[in-house]
């Protein structure tokens, strides 16, 4: 097929929706892990409840939009990363098809058993994801076993290597560190103290896993080859690392909000800097680079992708737009007033 | 034997009726929620802000159920459809993604504006945030429909590169197909909402609980279910003739149909006997009927399905059932909904058709998997119609893996759609919360 520019931009736009889903979803997937070590009781509880709740759902389109893109854009590698990866997509599958009714059902008995039961579905459907997503990921970058038609050998446990395994980890501590920051956004008192301690320890962990991450990457991966042929890419791990090493300054200062900013930023340089490092590959093959899927061998047709870039530009701010007004109409604290609302989660 | 297509099939049928349990009130009750809050903004009559609120909480336990099944079906298409997803993904791919583009954000965001936000928004702002969720919902049906009606008679493409590829987005998006499929989809819906509405209505009525409150909501869903529900017989028969021109296969299995006829009849009493090629009972003809309603022409030829090799016949008898109760339901509806109709000014006055109502809330939702049966299952073997046979259109995945993940999906959903109903049952039967000044002297009675 022939090479043009609309491959580009969608490449481009496939790494902003897989960057802006994990940043924004991040925090409620954080959430839904600190939930057992955070919280005492069950209005702590509710706190990290509500603290997701104007924003999970609309958080979560992120991720249905970056799968529809990628089968809008790029057929052939939809088709075979949800088949190749089918165990781990489901299984991710059914983590938010439970966390998601967890919220709204939670709230709709008093039985502290019921209140349980869906307090395990949170937790084991937030953290699954988020390791599953750096697992799936964490294999991308480093190339599945594809040969020439597309098909995957070896088994779906392969995928559990050591560097998939860095990468499972890797996403687990961005977002705890992620939640637990917005949790200290959101609340008060005890409760937002502890969530700053965990935020505190969990980033040293965080760092550390990113630092063995990234070294890794050189030598289970060509990512870095990118950076290295056009330097200025460099700039994309440089922010990466900034933002990170900006948390905990802000934290010292009580400064919450830019300490989420700055996790936010690390959370999209990070997932940024793979993109970048694949490109122009979506999935690169292991046994055979010439059978890696790029975005000249797995998109859609031009008009296609025309029509698509159209759509996406027009509408895609527009939804940034009113979502950031949603953040901002929904900025201040959980109050303990609001959790007597029938409203409330 | 149990091989992957056949395993994909049943999980693709698990997954899409079940989430249609949930999607056709969310259609419906969406409108009828924005609706009541509407009528509070400009009377500031506020039982109607209790009913935003009440048939609200009743929206939102429906709607997490919805949406989260709905995640299962975009990626159905890449683990169990594959090779449908790699021959047909430049067309019917971006037709999803425009979807979650244009409908998901604006549904997800604004419904947690709406469900969060009472407290915050002036009331006008808050109004417009369910009608945006409306709105939105709405889109999604039209442009998932325009690609199953893109599935059902396939236009605006060319085979290029190796798979179907778009040549006319126009085309695509004014199929007339998928725009009948649409308006007979959310017309359905409406149905079902409409009934949901007055059901619980009138259990609410019959038991002299809230009777001012409920008497206001029946009245609205009255003359909302009438309208649907006359205008679901018109537009089922357009769509039927669309069926005739586009898929003659399915129109076939519809009426079993077994042999070409010329002014063809229609039977109102017919048993199919699939495997000998007949009729086990044709009884009542009706004479030229099924001609004229196919092609509104008594004595147009109506092909049978001898026509075609038996590899190329949809299956017969469940196309056939699903096709026979869908419409019988559908005039049942209609009439039912005359009824309510003119009643809707004093239904207490008519405590056998109170008593009726609420057993009539689950016939809807019957109406509705049959319909899909019939689209789904009459469009059979094709995935899409003449261009792609279901059988090559399945991932190279192992049948342990389906079989594994249809169990999981049948006992999660089971359950899920267990403590959904409860829950539905639970809230419906509590009735609406107490008047602003009510609440206000209850708690300071409580605080003292």
């Amino acid at each position: 097929m022939e090479q043009n520019i609309f491959q580009i931009i969608w490449f481009v736009l496939w790494g902003v929706l897989w960057a802006v889903y994990f940043t924004l979803d991040g925090f409620d997937l954080g959430l839904g892990m600190l939930l057992p070590f955070v919280a005492k009781n069950d209005t702590e509880r509710r706190i990290i409840y509500n603290a997701a709740g104007p924003f999970w759902d609309g958080n979560e389109v992120w991720l249905i939009t970056a799968g529809g893109a990628t089968f809008a854009a790029f057929p052939k590698a939809y088709a075979v990363m949800f088949s190749a990866l089918y165990t781990p997509l489901l299984l991710i599958l059914f983590s938010l098809i439970l966390r998601g009714v967890a919220f709204e059902f939670r709230a709709k008995e008093e039985s502290p058993v019921w209140k349980t039961i869906w307090d395990i579905c949170l937790v084991l459907g937030s953290f699954l994801p988020a390791l599953l997503f750096g697992v799936a990921f964490a294999n991308f970058f480093k190339g599945l076993p594809l040969d020439w038609k597309g098909l995957m050998h070896g088994n779906t446990l392969s995928l559990l290597n050591p560097y998939g395994l860095l990468g499972g980890a890797l996403f687990v501590l961005m977002f705890l560190v992620h939640g637990a920051l917005w949790l200290a956004v959101k609340s008060n008192g005890a409760l937002k103290l502890r969530a700053k301690v965990a935020a505190e320890r969990l980033w040293v962990l965080e760092v550390l896993v990113l630092i063995v991450f990234l070294i890794a990457t050189g030598f289970f991966t060509d990512l870095w080859a990118n950076f290295f042929r056009y330097k200025v890419l460099l700039v994309i791990p440089a922010l990466a690392l900034l933002a990170f090493l900006a948390i905990p300054g802000f934290l010292a200062v009580g400064a919450y909000w830019k300490a989420w900013f700055s996790s936010a930023l690390a959370i999209l340089m990070t997932t940024a800097f793979g993109v970048a490092g694949l490109f122009p590959r979506l999935i690169p093959s292991s046994l055979d680079p010439a059978w890696s899927l790029t975005i000249y061998n797995s998109s859609s047709s031009p008009l296609t992708l025309k029509i698509m870039t159209a759509v996406a530009l027009i509408f895609v701010p527009i939804v940034i737009l009113y979502q950031a007004w949603t953040y901002k109409t929904f900025a201040d604290k959980v109050k303990p007033e609001f959790l007597e609302t029938e409203e409330a989660y | 034997m149990l091989d992957a297509v056949l395993l994909s099939r049943l999980q693709f049928a698990v997954a899409s009726l079940f989430h249609f349990l949930f999607v056709p009130l969310t259609l419906g009750l969406s409108i009828l929620t924005a609706i009541f809050e509407t009528l509070y903004v400009k009377t500031g009559d506020e039982d109607y802000r209790r009913a935003a609120k009440f048939w609200g909480k009743l929206f939102l336990i429906n709607f997490a159920l919805g949406v989260v099944t709905g995640i299962t079906l975009e990626f159905q298409f890449g683990t169990n459809w594959s090779r449908y997803s790699m021959y047909v993904g430049d067309i019917f791919g971006s037709l999803l993604a425009i979807e979650a583009t244009l409908a998901f954000f604006l549904e997800s965001t604004f419904i947690a504006v709406w469900h969060f936000g009472w407290k915050k928004l002036p009331p006008k702002l808050h109004a417009l945030c369910i009608w945006l969720v409306a709105l939105a919902s709405n889109i999604s049906a039209l442009w998932i429909l325009l690609a199953n009606g893109w599935m059902q008679h396939p236009v605006g493409y060319t085979i290029r590169n190796g798979r179907a590829e778009l040549e006319s987005f126009l085309a695509v998006v004014t199929n007339p197909f998928g725009w009948m499929e649409f308006i007979h989809t959310v017309s359905g819906a409406y149905i079902l909402a409409g009934f949901f509405v007055l059901g619980i209505s009138a259990w609410h009525l019959l038991r002299k609980n809230e009777v001012q409150f409920f008497k206001k909501c029946f009245r609205v869903a009255a003359v909302w279910t009438m309208i649907f529900a006359l205008f679901e017989v018109f537009n089922g028969h357009l769509h039927g003739s669309e069926v005739a021109e586009a898929q003659p296969t399915k129109l076939a299995a519809m009426e079993s149909l077994w042999e070409t006829k010329h002014g063809a009849p229609m039977y109102l009493l017919v048993i199919p006997d699939e495997e000998n090629e007949r009729n086990k009972i044709e009884l009542f003809p009706i004479p030229g009927m099924l001609s004229m309603l196919a092609y509104h022409n008594p004595n147009a030829t109506v092909k049978g399905l001898k026509e075609w090799p038996e590899e190329e016949r949809p299956p017969v008898t469940l196309t056939f059932w699903s096709f026979r109760l869908m419409v019988g339901l559908g005039f049942l509806f209609a009439v039912l909904s005359i009824l309510v109709f003119l009643k809707r000014k004093a239904p207490e006055k008519s405590p056998w058709l109170l008593r009726l109502l609420p057993w009539v809330i689950p016939l809807p939702y019957l109406a509705c998997e049959f319909g899909w049966m019939v689209a789904e299952v009459g469009r059979q073997p094709w995935i899409v119609y003449g261009l792609m046979k279901t059988s090559k259109a399945v991932s190279p995945i192992a049948p342990i893996q389906v079989a594994v993940s249809l169990a999981a999906f049948v006992l999660v959903y089971s359950l899920l759609g267990l403590v959904d109903f409860y829950l539905l049952f639970k809230y419906a039967r509590k009735g609406p919360g107490p008047r602003e000044l009510e609440a206000q002297t209850s708690k300071a009675l409580a605080t003292n």
